[in-house]
């Protein structure tokens, strides 16, 4: 009922203006008249009664403003009356504006793409129905504290043994290709167990999910198909399921399409999942290449369901492998941890750095608007002796301040959208979620957030000061002789952006120190003019024994007579490639030290790899090509694992089994150097080299190394061709270059190190021009103190001084602050940091060098201006 | 010399006003003139402060305002209590009569 009056109360008012300003002058009128005519009653006469009332009352006019200016509407016309204000003001200073609205937009607009790109890998709960309760499984090396996704065989004794789970599933890549009608692609895919898509709850949009039938060992060939892959390559055709289609020369029923919106995080570029239909014999049950995923039990915390799956798998292990399993935990982690893990810290670095560039974008609007508020002191004072109280010209400044904040936000959304898509491109290939990054209503509603909040933050000052000024001395002196409050508040504005560009440039510094240190780390191997692919066989023409060994020499003979060819050969796993293949080296006991097991990387070898390396060897020999299938088996280790297990005794002659127990030993016939496998950061380089041909299982994809006269880059579609001329169906991917490679493998550093340069530099331009600000204003206000000096006999260079001496002067404390700010802030890269501390003093003195220089010149502009002063008409000008 | 002050009590406008419109409608002035007479002279009521005042209560439901033509033929506007404002006076009286009597209690107790 209330509401309603008040609504429509004023409503009637906005709509009848006039109307509502007649009854409000009516009404006062009245209690005006009838006040006079009280005096009058007392016998006052009509004049003394009048002047008597207006006493007692005080002005009609004033009166009436204040009755007519309550109630909501008038808030509103006030705010309406402010802005085009406002767009007045701000239409007659463009250059002002424009400088303003283009500092602000560049703020707004890279802290939202960043922050849209942030949001759904840190934020944003996981698309799945009850994210929350989806966990993955790790198995934890106590030694090194690295991940280990899960066996099959710890899959099925979890899924016996727990009661925290409603499903459990193990998943590992696949990459079929799909030949038809169509040219054959090679597609990205998952085996995954029956259970996977209830452990992530997305069931598909067409046909059916899979069924326990469907997953065992020799089990009927189905499909189940991305969207994507579903639109690309049958049309949408509804009709697809049930229909055959063709992988890997095999025939695959198709059982179901995904939904639309279907993310599968756990393998962003999967396209189709098969039943994962392990295989069980041949005692692979235990080998680490699966991932494990679970949805938890209503009621389940992740806490209770890790502690009930570390005591059931060591239950597991003490039943099914009491010797080969060395220390380890068993941990269930919140799927979010996961995807967040590893790019977690790096993308929080990341946000603090563009806050900091807002941030100092707006103390940079600040500072222009503390200008501005000098210019426009007179106009103050002047609205001020009118009548204008306090709140209303604080009002009107930040009206003014909003408005340009929202200019700024509407052109920042622009450059948001430019970003994101310039921040998916430079997107290193680990980054979770990137299909995700788009600028949606919560990226909007951030934006709108940011852009009030920085509207407020850079408008607050400049107001409060600006009304705090005392209009009387103002209009009395009329001049700009006085200044020293906010010149003042410019300075403080001054040193705060020099410290925190200076946060930005140690961040982005120490970055490129530490991707420098890192480019200059010893590989192992010569990594240049060196060409690598890797080669897949699929089919069923490899079910034969021995039919991917003898496709693997064939191709490597053909690759080798390529002309310009001078070294080839094969490898199962590539350093710095992202392969990872790792087994346990168990070492038969010596007369000197127990048997014991470590972890080490497996490379399975043609003989000639080493050599095409060119990792030196440490001691004995290499592979010959008498070390084939069927003679002694032989393993190369590498110096780590040598030191590891010998501890400088002679490894030569010792033996070792790879992967199961049971397994025949290799001979150790040779030492080799240590090669980083995992990246250039990492260092661990335990690892076992054995002739492929002596190994029990083919791999079904090898890489191929290639050395060569000349640019060996050119020599890509020869080894192709070679390769084909021996079976023209077999994929061929990942062609690189190793150098390419090594650089791909920093690729989130660099992405980080790429985003901190962009931001240190416009912090650096921003603090530039903040200096050069304050310096103009300041020289500008003093042009008559300059004029005296020099007409007192002060030297150009004197003036120069003075003035480069007070920019230095805000420099320096800024820098003081700045470098004290950095070494806590630093913190936040720490992870990110190679060979290099964060309290680096070489990067630390070229920053502030750098910062000395840009403030030097910054100041360079206005001292000169201030130098060429001319005395005498600065002093007429007064 | 002081000036005595002549204020209305923070936030007691609202009840004074409903209270001298409980005994009859009346114009701004006759409100304000009536506060005047009744409080002996205690409390002045600022024209601003009572128009604005009106106006509120008006919107809030409490007051019905209507113009009347007055012998001078000048327009008045004249102001009624309504059943809500009744209720509301209730309402504020019981508040204030116990927050009243609080700290006259107060002020009479012994250090």
């Amino acid at each position: 009922m209330s509401l309603w009056r008040q609504i429509t109360r004023g409503l009637r008012v906005l709509a009848h203006r006039t109307t509502a300003d007649q009854d409000v002058a009516d009404e006062v009128q009245h209690y005006f008249e009838q006040a006079v005519a009280a005096h009058a009653a007392r016998g006052l006469s009509p004049g003394e009664a009048a002047r008597a009332a207006r006493l007692e009352l005080g002005s009609v006019l004033g009166v009436r403003e204040q009755v007519r200016g309550s109630g909501w509407e008038n808030a509103i016309e006030t705010l309406f009356a402010d802005l085009r204000f406002a767009v007045r003001r701000l239409r007659a200073e463009p250059v002002f504006t424009v400088v303003t609205v283009l500092t602000v937009a560049l703020g707004i607009g890279a802290t939202t793409a960043i922050f849209s790109a942030v949001n759904p890998i840190l934020f944003e709960p996981l698309p799945y129905p009850q994210p929350d309760r989806i966990a993955t499984i790790w198995e934890v090396s106590s030694t090194d504290g690295s991940l280990n996704g899960g066996t099959f065989g710890m899959y099925r004794g979890l899924e016996e043994r727990t009661r925290s789970f409603d499903a459990i599933a193990v998943f590992k890549p696949w990459q079929p290709t799909m030949t038809g009608p169509d040219q054959p692609e090679r597609l990205e895919g998952q085996r995954v167990s029956a259970q996977y898509f209830r452990c992530l709850g997305v069931p598909p949009r067409l046909g059916r999910g899979l069924q326990a039938s469907d997953d065992r060992l020799h089990g009927p060939n189905v499909v189940i198909l991305s969207d994507r892959l579903w639109r690309r390559r049958f049309g949408g055709d509804r009709s697809i399921v049930g229909r055959p289609i063709t992988l890997d020369g095999e025939s695959f029923a198709v059982i179901g399409v995904m939904p639309k919106g279907f993310e599968n995080v756990l393998a962003p570029a999967a396209e189709l999942w098969a039943p994962l239909q392990y295989d069980m014999t041949q005692g692979r049950a235990w080998g680490h290449h699966l991932r494990t995923v679970a949805r938890l039990r209503p009621g389940v915390s992740v806490g209770q369901a890790s502690q009930e799956v570390d005591l059931a798998a060591h239950a597991v292990l003490k039943e099914q492998r009491p010797e080969t399993y060395g220390e380890v935990k068993f941990v269930a982690t919140a799927l979010h941890d996961d995807v967040t893990r590893g790019v977690g810290p790096a993308l929080l670095a990341i946000l603090g750095a563009v806050v900091l560039v807002l941030v100092i974008a707006c103390v940079n609007v600040t500072n222009l608007l503390i200008a501005r508020g000098v210019r426009r002191r007179g106009e103050f004072a002047l609205r001020a002796a009118l009548g204008a109280g306090r709140n209303r010209l604080i009002r009107q400044l930040l009206t003014e301040s909003l408005l340009l904040a929202a200019m700024g936000g509407v052109v920042g959304m622009a450059v948001a959208s430019l970003g994101v898509r310039a921040l998916v491109v430079l997107s290193p290939p680990g980054l979770p979620r990137v299909g995700a990054i788009g600028v949606d209503r919560t990226v909007l509603a951030f934006g709108l957030v940011i852009t009030t909040l920085t509207g407020l933050a850079f408008g607050l000052i400049p107001a409060l000061q600006a009304a705090r000024s005392d209009p009387q001395r103002e209009l009395q002196e009329g001049s700009r002789r006085s200044a020293g409050g906010h010149r003042q508040a410019r300075g403080a504005l001054v040193v705060a952006e020099v410290a925190l560009a200076l946060v930005l440039l140690v961040s982005a510094g120490l970055l490129l120190r530490s991707l420098d240190h890192l480019f200059a780390v010893a590989v192992g191997f010569d990594s240049s003019n060196l060409l690598t692919m890797q080669v897949q066989t699929s089919g069923p023409r490899f079910d034969a024994e021995g039919s991917e060994a003898r496709f693997f020499s064939q191709a490597l003979a053909a690759v080798q007579r390529v002309p310009g060819v001078t070294a080839a050969a094969f490898t199962n796993q590539l350093p710095l490639s992202g392969d990872l293949d790792e087994y346990g080296a168990h070492f038969e006991a010596s007369p000197a030290r127990l048997a014991e097991s470590y972890s080490a990387f497996r490379y399975a070898v043609s003989p000639g790899y080493l050599e095409t390396m060119r990792i030196p060897l440490r001691r004995s020999r290499l592979f010959v090509e008498t070390d084939r299938a069927g003679a002694p088996l032989v393993a190369i280790i590498s110096e780590s694992l040598a030191r590891l297990r010998f501890r400088g005794a002679d490894p030569i002659g010792q033996r070792l089994r790879i992967g199961p127990m049971d397994g025949p030993p290799y001979t150790i016939v040779g030492v080799v150097a240590d090669v980083r496998q995992m990246s250039l950061a990492v260092s661990r380089a335990e690892a076992v080299y054995i002739p492929a041909s002596q190994w029990p299982f083919a791999d079904s994809a090898m890489s191929l190394v290639i050395r060569g006269r000349g640019d060996a880059a050119a020599l890509a579609p020869a080894v192709r061709a070679a390769v084909w001329s021996v079976d023209e169906d077999q994929p061929i991917v990942r062609v690189a270059m190793m150098d390419s490679l090594l650089a791909a493998s920093q690729a989130e550093r660099r992405f980080a190190l790429i985003l901190f340069e962009v931001f240190s530099l416009a912090a650096l331009l921003l603090a530039a021009a903040g200096i050069y600000g304050v310096m103009t204003g300041s020289v500008a206000e003093r042009t008559r103190e300059i004029g005296i000096r020099s007409a007192l006999g002060a030297t150009r260079q004197g003036i120069l001084a003075l003035v480069i001496r007070q920019g230095m002067t805000l420099t320096g404390v800024g820098v003081a602050i700045g470098a004290a700010g950095a070494a806590a802030a630093t913190r936040a890269i720490a992870a990110m940091l190679f060979g290099v501390s964060r309290l680096d003093p070489v990067t630390y003195l070229a920053v502030i060098a750098l910062l000395a220089g840009v403030a030097i010149l910054a100041c360079g502009v206005p001292a000169w201006r201030a130098a060429r002063v001319d005395p005498a008409s600065t002093l007429r000008a007064e | 010399m002081d000036e005595t002050n002549t204020d209305v009590i923070q936030g007691t406008l609202d009840m004074l006003i409903l209270k001298t419109l409980s005994l009859e409608p009346m114009h701004g002035f006759g409100i304000s003139r009536r506060i005047e007479q009744i409080s002996r002279g205690v409390f002045k009521v600022n024209p601003g402060s009572l128009l604005t005042a009106l106006q509120r209560l008006e919107r809030a439901g409490w007051l019905d305002a209507e113009w009347r033509q007055t012998e001078n033929s000048r327009r008045a506007r004249y102001y009624t209590l309504t059943r809500a404002g009744r209720k509301q006076l209730e309402k504020e009286t019981e508040d204030w009569t116990r927050r009243a009597a609080a700290v006259a209690r107060l002020l009479k107790a012994e250090g």
